[in-house]
């Protein structure tokens, strides 16, 4: 569904993806693991086509929504959400003024659009966005306050868990999505990511640790390290980075 | 990677056109003779004609005001020409037929088509163009009911005594140096009158479209709400493009009786100059509406999208025991322009109360100031005031100002004021582009989101135009 080919960008001067490389099929969880500063975040911004970076080289095709491959990296920010890639992103951006409801409306209604189907108006959305939030079993309060700027922390992310499922992309890349959740809230997420996944659709999380990935079990694990993926595992070496750190992969890698 | 594509070039200001007709104008310059040709132009009575030559001496002793947060370069008040209309027009023409159709078709293009085919339904339209009122669509069905929607020329000889005793009470000559050039020089505008207990069957508009090079506009509107009865009135403006200012003075009264209602909305996109800041209208407006009776009402509504600069407080007098008045304004700055805008609400009566929205947005290097009265006299026991100030930023080089400025006489007010400072980023337009949302659509639901209160406070079909128009500007900015 995602094919990204010796992917390269940089920012300003400095060069951060250095030839990332990976396939990720319909129906798979893909998680991206790494020291700080390796890259993880950057490879989920360019991959949606945020303004600071600069692709210097590669080419990340996605099967999307419309059933046919297209080429990310020509497109439009918007119209990579369109075709069906989702970023959860680890700090979402405040959007004061703009009513929740009313965001995720306009959202749904131009992927409508793009679709050729008829747009909700505001009843109709207000029923489906009611089943959404029932069957995650939160957010409803959320849909009141203004995008992102009332929410807390946990609230926030949880926000972002809603998008994605008014959305249904086909590729999620979720973007250190457990930071700042306590307990009970990294359960309620990774439930709800769990849900929402199906033989149609797709995971990329980038975590620092263990706790998400526990709850929602990645197929394949990636290990980023200077701007490129060094080690792809299974999910038994979740424990082992847990335990041991990234050094001892890092070194091999390198060797 | 950035926001920047060609689908956000320097959009067009697509009122920028020039009419071409042939014009009776004056001299350029302003004396007593030239005043007098305007009161005989437009066969006065003479008391109109004694009011016009007080006005101009007095306003020969005044300076103009220089308090505003505005940078200005020197008016040359004798280098303007005080009256043009398109020839054979000094009175207003009997019938549309009479109109140059060129003029009619600069209507149609700017969407306000006057014939009777075409006319906009549900609302009368009066339409002025540079010194003169062209035409007022839909007067014989107001006038069953007793409205009077005609040119203020028109009623200065057909309703004189209405005129007499309204004119200039809401807002007298010497209230500022710009009400005293106006009154001694405005050339037309609209009047209304609605008669006791008369709701106005349909909303009532005047479209005022500035042509003729050097020329200044004056217009004057006074719009009167008799016991019991109420109007909706819409405005809005536009201009060619130029690379000279041109001066725009106006003065707006508006007077509710007993009960009466008075719903005034303004849609100002006059040419703004150029990104560097090279033309554009120099818009000095004065507007008061005075809550005369009782239970009286006056709802301030503008948006103002246009001009080099913007001068403009929309006030209330709150006179009559438990009248209302209220001022919700959207101002918009982008390139060089700037705006001093704001409202005064002078509270006299008991239980009266005025509310108070404003919302500035400023872009690229324009500067935006809000300014503002809330004034609770002696008598003013019970009165309530709330006020809510919210500037958005687009850019870093641009200002936003507010001076909000709070009188109380009295210990028995409530009075709120809320500010807000906010700014539209490259990382919200990102996060909404994230969602599918194009930039346009982003800014389009920020700006709706920012300017809510106020955009669903005008009627309908103006609401659309005015959220097309702020999208558009703001295109320009983000771009």
């Amino acid at each position: 569904m995602l094919t990204i080919k010796n992917l390269s960008a940089k920012t300003g001067d400095t060069q951060i993806l250095k030839g990332v490389n990976l396939d990720v099929q319909a129906g798979s969880k893909h998680a991206i693991m790494g020291p700080n500063g390796s890259g993880k975040s950057t490879l989920a911004k360019v991959l949606s086509g945020h303004p600071d970076y600069e692709v210097t080289s590669g080419e990340a095709w996605l099967e999307g929504t419309k059933g046919e491959r297209v080429n990310l990296l020509e497109l439009e920010a918007f119209e990579r959400s369109l075709h069906g890639l989702f970023i959860g992103f680890q700090y979402p951006v405040e959007v004061p003024g703009v009513n929740n409801l009313e965001f995720l409306r306009a959202s749904f209604n131009s992927l409508c659009e793009f679709h050729g189907s008829a747009p909700l108006d505001e009843e109709e959305f207000k029923v489906f966005i009611a089943e959404k939030t029932s069957s995650l079993g939160f957010g409803e309060p959320f849909l009141a306050r203004d995008l992102n700027a009332d929410l807390s922390g946990g609230e926030k992310k949880r926000n972002e868990i809603i998008q994605l499922s008014v959305l249904n992309p086909k590729l999620a890349v979720m973007d250190e999505t457990d930071s700042g959740l306590d307990v009970d809230a990294l359960r309620e997420v990774g439930g709800a990511l769990n849900n929402l996944h199906h033989s149609e659709n797709a995971y990329i999380m980038v975590t620092h640790y263990e706790r998400l990935l526990e709850i929602v079990k990645p197929d394949f694990v990636h290990v980023f390290h200077d701007g490129k993926i060094i080690k792809t595992a299974d999910r038994s070496i979740v424990k082992e980075i847990d335990e041991k750190g990234y050094d001892w992969l890092i070194e091999k890698g390198q060797s | 990677m950035s926001f920047t594509s060609s689908r956000f070039h320097q959009k067009e200001y697509d009122a920028g056109f020039v009419t071409k007709v042939d014009t009776d104008e004056f001299p350029v310059g302003l004396s007593e003779e030239i005043i007098a040709l305007i009161s005989e132009k437009k066969e006065e009575p003479d008391f109109m004609l004694d009011l016009r030559m007080k006005a101009y001496r007095y306003w020969q002793k005044q300076v103009e005001p220089q308090w505003a947060d505005l940078d200005i370069e020197p008016i040359d008040f004798q280098g303007v020409r005080y009256y043009a209309v398109p020839k054979n027009m000094d009175t207003a023409p009997q019938s549309l037929e009479d109109v140059d159709a060129e003029i009619l078709k600069t209507f149609e293009k700017l969407g306000i088509p006057l014939s009777e085919q075409k006319r906009l339904t549900g609302v009368a339209v009066d339409a002025v163009f540079d010194s003169v009122s062209v035409g007022t669509t839909h007067q014989k069905e107001l006038a069953e009911h007793g409205v009077i929607f005609c040119s203020i020329s028109e009623a200065v000889r057909e309703h004189p005594a209405l005129v007499k005793k309204y004119l200039g009470k809401v807002v007298p000559y010497k209230d500022n140096f710009y009400t005293a050039l106006n009154t001694a020089v405005f050339s037309d505008g609209s009047f209304c009158y609605i008669p006791k207990g008369v709701k106005c069957p349909m909303d009532l508009s005047t479209y005022f479209r500035i042509n003729t090079e050097g020329t200044g506009q004056f217009e004057r509107t006074l719009v009167i709400a008799d016991s019991g009865s109420s109007v909706s009135y819409l405005e809005g403006c536009t201009a060619p493009q130029r690379d000279e200012n041109q001066l725009h003075a106006a003065v707006v009264e508006l007077w509710a009786e007993d009960n009466a209602s008075i719903k005034y909305a303004t849609v100002q996109n006059w040419y703004a100059g150029n990104r560097e800041g090279k033309g554009g209208i120099y818009n000095f407006v004065t507007k008061r509406g005075l809550c005369s009776g009782v239970n009286s009402h006056i709802s301030w509504t503008q948006v103002e999208a246009g001009s080099a600069i913007t001068w403009k407080y929309p006030s209330c007098v709150l006179k009559g025991d438990n009248s209302r008045g209220e001022f919700y304004s959207v101002a918009l700055t982008n390139n060089k322009m700037q705006a001093d805008t704001g409202t005064k609400m002078i509270h006299i009566g008991k239980n009266t109360s005025s509310y108070i929205i404003s919302k500035g947005i400023s872009a690229q290097e324009s500067k935006n100031s809000y300014r503002g009265l809330v004034k609770m006299g002696k008598g003013a026991t019970g009165a309530r005031n709330f006020t809510q100030c919210d500037s958005m930023l687009v850019g870093d080089k641009c200002v936003a100002n507010t001076y909000p400025v709070i009188e109380n006489q009295n210990h028995t007010t409530t009075i709120e004021h809320e500010a807000s400072t906010s700014k539209i980023s490259e990382d919200q337009l990102y996060y909404l582009n994230s969602r599918g949302l194009s930039t346009e659509q982003a800014v389009s639901l920020m700006i709706n989101g920012f300017c809510k209160e106020v955009i669903q406070k005008l009627p309908l079909e103006f609401s659309v135009e005015a959220v097309k128009l702020l999208e558009m500007k703001l295109e320009e900015s983000v771009g």
